[in-house]
């Protein structure tokens, strides 16, 4: 949040106003979209599949015209400037090399079209090939290389003929886990070392936080909310983004009373927690409250807490550095408490009842969930 | 189960009864490709059956030349002894006058008499006036002289001479010819005559025009095959059917069809008139524009399935890859779409090809005599002549250049590449 004053001076590179995209005249999939993507920042757009992320990486790489509204970049209009004018690199999820040209050829192809020189493309391809650790695999076709390979591989043709904006459309979807997360910060890096601004789709919210330097989040042809990552999860705007992202307990119920920036909401069975006023309406009016797991404390490290409960411990789920229990708290038998080994108590057995608590400040009053998830 | 220690490098490694495990892989192997092989035999079988032997049994037709053998064998067995230049010494006159009457008896005369007339006309009249008169009574002292008193032709070496060349039951005479060639009277390889020549301008014209037929299908089906891959799914299925409809229907009716939308007073015709483009109708049928027409709208699926299949398998993500990378559109679609189709067109290409060299029907009910291919002259030899070596020479001929085309392509492409479907 200290990032404030460079937010307003930083430079904008791509401009959406105003943009909606409809493909039969019925449905919006991209319901009036404003975002400024800043020169150099690693934007990436988060969303369920089907939210319009895609639909808005193709109509600003030009493959898809907006029904209305305009695209800039750098100040200039892009509606009319065809997609092979429009200089954006694009890595594609599914790679998109060319499998009849070798690497070294699938490099030099965006280089050769622009006209450049026999031997500067040379160069330029063995640069970028040792930018991404390849040398020895000029000569390769890319059905002879694995996944992650190949992933490299278009990393460095959206690259090499050096576009200042990069788009890439779930570029590590096909890859394992291990491999997926090696890349994610080898394209950090990336980024970090070029300077390149990068607009990412994902629908892996981890993705996303490891790698942006703001995210935002789609859903339903929307941008819920648009922030650095830790503001994001620790700073929802609303019960969308709050369960999209991180783990999250709900419990529902009914706004009872506002003062400022806190607000009083009744549980469905009577109980009362105070809690921030994020996203509320008037007095009365169904509330979902929101607190993460790690934010909850259990027995005597939940004496100061301002909102206290008494919970029943249902299942311990172990994964190494921390202990997920599981309780049933305020009726809600899946309300999870994440507990790091460390301040385990080993007491603690199932079955036993226990107090818990958690501060005004990490429980947050937002905005009713819709039945449709 | 595992061995316990690492195995020693000058000991073979064994299973667990001692057996090597090479030899117990390749016994389990083998039991695996008995099955296998278990599987296709009865296909083998059938192949060998419908396809193999009757088509080697009539390529060795184009070589067979049983007549003379058959019907003069002693005259063949006393030829040898000749040094080819002057007349032949007694002994083959007798033994010709023995043989000819054994023929008349036993009535082979008449094939031996077609056979003997291909090579020297004439032939055959000298032979069935020869053996009418035989046997000669009083035998005469010198056979020799008796038949060259009967006719004189007895006494052309050029006579003695086909009969030596044909004394072996095989012949390279009907492929010489199918070529435009002849064994001459010295026994050498010589082209025949200019105006007796007509298989090469045949092969030549057979050749052309499927190459023709070929391109024009091409040109058509590229673009069609790839809006089939590019529609949606309803309405490139439609486009299907009809892309297909032409194959349920038999070739005779689209021919005839052809006729009557193409004829002077037809369809196309009067159209054109009607609309001005011309004032007197254009002879669209009956020439090789007629055949044209036909050929490709027959052959055109055989063209469109392979391209389709192959373009269906290109993402098209490639294309917008390419733009992406500054390529525009067109530059995109010839250097990175199109040579990913190349297997397809070649597999198409190769199929009309292949199946235009052998086209009968088209062009003998569409063209005018010069529009008349190799299957052509095949029809006339077995249907009209009767001559079962030209048929099958012309044949075989046209199944060899199958055969080197087919090299050559998968050469260029590589077999491996080739997509049928
Ligand atoms: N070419 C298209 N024609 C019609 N509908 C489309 C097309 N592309 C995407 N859609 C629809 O738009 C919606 C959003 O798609 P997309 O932008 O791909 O979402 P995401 O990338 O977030 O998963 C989906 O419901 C999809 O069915
Ligand atoms: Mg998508």
């Amino acid at each position: 949040m200290g990032a404030v004053m460079s937010e307003s001076t930083s430079e904008v590179l791509v401009r959406f106003r105003n943009v909606q995209k409809s493909y039969d005249g019925e449905n919006l999939i991209v319901k009036d979209l404003n975002l400024d993507i800043r020169k150099g920042e690693f934007l990436t757009l988060l969303g369920p599949s089907g939210s319009g992320k895609t639909t808005s990486l193709m109509m600003l790489a030009g493959f898809e015209t907006p029904t209305s509204g305009v695209i800039e970049l750098a100040g200039r209009s892009l509606n009319n400037v065809p997609p092979h004018k429009r200089n954006i690199g694009m890595v594609f999820q599914n790679y998109a090399l060319f499998p009849h040209m070798t690497v070294a050829e699938n490099l030099a192809f965006p280089l050769s079209v622009r006209g450049m020189a026999k031997t500067d493309i040379q160069d330029r391809v063995k640069r970028v090939l040792s930018m991404v650790q390849l040398d020895k695999f000029a000569g390769r076709y890319p059905g002879q290389m694995s996944g992650g390979q190949q992933q490299r591989v278009a990393l460095a043709r959206a690259l090499v003929f050096e576009p200042q904006l990069v788009l890439m459309d779930e570029p590590l979807g096909a890859l394992d886990k291990q491999l997926r997360e090696h890349m994610q910060m080898e394209i950090k890096h990336l980024h970090q070392r070029l300077g390149v601004t990068v607009v990412y789709v994902t629908h892996d919210q981890g993705e996303a936080l490891t790698m942006s330097d703001r995210v935002a989040v789609f859903h339903q042809g929307e941008i819920q909310q648009i922030d650095a990552p830790s503001v994001l999860y620790e700073n929802p705007r609303n019960t969308f983004v709050a369960n999209f992202i991180g783990e999250n307990n709900r419990l529902s119920g009914r706004l009872v009373s506002r003062d400022g920036e806190h607000c009083v909401v009744q549980l469905d069975r009577g109980e009362q927690v105070r809690a921030l006023a994020v996203n509320v309406g008037e007095p009365g009016s169904p509330v979902s409250l929101s607190v993460r797991p790690e934010r909850i404390s259990l027995n005597g490290h939940s004496e100061h807490c301002d909102n206290r409960f008494s919970g029943r411990v249902q299942e311990f789920i172990y994964l190494g550095d921390h202990v997920r229990v599981r309780m049933e708290v305020c009726g809600k038998p899946d309300f999870y408490v994440k507990q790091p080994i460390a301040e385990l108590d080993h007491q603690l057995s199932v079955g036993d009842v226990v107090p818990l608590g958690w501060q005004v400040d990490h429980v947050r009053a937002l905005d009713p969930l819709e039945h449709a998830e | 189960m595992m061995a316990s220690s690492a195995p020693m490098p000058d000991h073979p490694l064994t299973t667990q009864d001692g057996v090597p495990l090479k030899t117990k892989l390749a016994r389990a192997e083998r039991m695996n490709k008995l099955k296998s092989l278990a599987l296709v035999l009865p296909l083998a079988l059938f192949l060998l059956l419908t396809f193999v032997v009757p088509i080697g049994s009539l390529l060795l037709r184009s070589v067979d030349n049983p007549e003379v053998v058959a019907s003069l064998p002693s005259t063949v067995k006393a030829i040898g002894a000749w040094d080819g230049k002057s007349l032949p010494p007694e002994p083959v006159y007798r033994a010709v006058a023995a043989d000819l009457i054994k023929a008349r008896d036993d009535q082979t005369l008449g094939d031996l008499g077609k056979r003997l007339n291909m090579e020297v006309a004439g032939y055959r009249s000298l032979l069935g006036k020869t053996a009418r008169a035989l046997p000669f009574d009083p035998a005469p002292a010198s056979y020799k002289d008796a038949l060259v008193k009967l006719d004189e032709r007895w006494g052309d070496p050029a006579y003695w001479q086909a009969i030596r060349r044909n004394g072996s039951a095989h012949t390279p005479f009907y492929l010489l010819a199918a070529v435009d060639h002849r064994v001459d009277d010295l026994g050498d390889i010589t082209a025949t005559t200019p105006d007796q020549a007509i298989y090469l301008d045949v092969f030549a014209r057979t050749f052309w025009m499927s190459a023709v037929v070929t391109v024009i299908s091409l040109l058509l089906a590229y673009p069609l095959a790839y809006l089939l891959v590019s529609l949606p799914t309803r309405k490139s299925n439609l486009l299907m059917i009809m892309v297909l409809l032409p194959f349920w229907t038999s070739v005779l009716v689209r021919v005839a069809a052809w006729i009557v939308l193409l004829q002077s007073g037809g369809l196309i015709n009067s159209a054109l008139m009607a609309l001005g483009i011309t004032d007197h109708p254009l002879q669209l049928v009956f020439n090789r524009v007629g055949v044209y027409i036909a050929m490709v709208h027959i052959l055109l699926p055989f063209m469109i399935l392979p391209i389709y299949s192959v373009m269906k398998g290109i993402s098209p993500t490639y294309l917008r890859a390419a733009v992406s990378l500054g390529s525009h559109p067109f530059g995109a679609f010839w250097k990175v779409y199109f040579p990913q189709t190349v297997a397809g067109v070649g597999a198409g290409c190769l199929l009309v090809f292949i199946l235009s060299i052998g086209y009968y029907i088209t062009p003998a009910l569409l063209g005018s005599p010069n529009d008349q291919m190799v299957s052509y002259f095949v029809a006339f030899y077995t249907n009209t002549t009767i001559n079962w070596g030209m048929a099958t020479a012309l044949g075989g001929l046209l199944l060899a250049a199958t055969m080197v085309l087919y090299m050559v392509y998968s050469k260029l492409v590589g077999a491996g590449r080739l997509r049928l479907g």
